[in-house]
């Protein structure tokens, strides 16, 4: 009687940590599409758009805003209109740039930034980065509906 | 009664410490600058080109590998994996885990990288910035250090083999 008390109770650790084992890649791996809540207003505050429609310059712009903010940049590449760049200290800050045309008279600049593993979503952490755009490009940053 | 006393000579203690807030993502470095002026190069030359692969060559001769360069926009990124094993430290570590019975960890490896960045200013000069950070990881295989290098005399150095490499003469932006 007790070895099939025995049994029946390394059946349920063994099902136990099956279990544990199968919630934890579920866990992990879900995140792989896992958009942030309010998507559109995280889209919004990291937008800005820009009376320009010389893409490239606004580019190197950004570029050159970004060296002066400390960062390091990683990866650029004209055609795509990306640039992605990277400041070590202690902890990894990570951005990417995207520039594209938005209307007839404007260029659009998308800034995604990404402290640690964590990707930042406070308004105002973007818009110390358009301020420093605009000083940099002489001119202004409008939102993007 | 000794409480009360004690309080306000606390604060005024804690009012004169300087505390360092954390910068933010996107809050200039203290000193820019100054780091702009030591990373910052200037050649006579339009050949915006010709400077970033004289750097990718030099880079190459120095060890590195180059991950990314674009013409369109003056980028170029280059790096290379080293030890960062210095005796001392290692004789220190296991000193160390010997008295620990501990294995203290050692700086072990690094990652170095350089990004280098063009674009062409005034009218027959074209401007470059370098700057070269690194990873390093201890003996446990963690993280150690990350952090950008900012010694003048890496910049020095680089410019002055960039400037022989180019047969320009590299002055102050």
């Amino acid at each position: 009687m007790t070895s099939v008390k025995c049994v029946i109770a390394a059946r349920g650790a063994v099902c136990g940590v099956l279990l544990a084992l199968l919630t934890a890649c579920e866990a992990s791996s879900r995140h792989l599409l896992m958009a942030p809540e309010q998507q559109s207003v995280l889209r919004a505050m990291q937008t800005r758009a820009f009376d320009s429609t010389d893409e490239l310059s606004m580019l190197r712009s950004v570029i050159a805003t970004l060296q002066d903010l400390g960062f390091v940049i990683d990866y650029g590449n004209a055609p795509l209109g990306i640039v992605s760049a990277t400041r070590l200290e202690g902890h990894s800050v990570r951005v990417m740039v995207s520039v594209k045309r938005h209307s007839p008279t404007s260029t659009a600049v998308r800034a995604s930034l990404q402290v640690g593993n964590t990707s930042v979503t406070d308004p105002l952490t973007y818009q110390e980065f358009f301020v420093a755009l605009s000083k940099g490009n002489f001119l202004t940053a409008h939102a993007v509906e | 009664m000794a409480r009360r006393a004690v309080t306000p000579i606390l604060l005024a203690l804690t009012g004169c410490l300087v505390v360092d807030t954390p910068r933010g993502p996107f809050d200039a470095p203290k000193a820019a600058a100054s780091q702009r002026l030591m990373q910052s190069r200037k050649y006579e030359t339009r050949d915006e080109v010709k400077v970033l692969h004289a750097a990718a060559a030099l880079l190459m001769d120095l060890g590195f590998n180059v991950d990314c360069m674009e013409d369109e926009v003056g980028i170029l990124v280059a790096s290379k994996l080293r030890t960062a094993v210095v005796t001392g430290d290692v004789i220190v570590a296991i000193l160390l885990s010997a008295l620990a019975r501990n294995d203290v960890p050692y700086e072990d490896r690094q990652k170095l990288r350089a990004s280098i960045v063009t674009h062409l200013t005034g009218e027959k000069s074209v401007a470059i910035r370098a700057t070269f950070q690194r990873i390093v990881w201890d003996s446990h295989g963690k993280i150690a250090r990350r952090e950008q290098l900012n010694e003048p005399e890496i910049y020095r150095d680089f410019y002055e083999k960039l400037s022989r490499a180019l047969f320009l003469e590299a002055e102050l932006p």
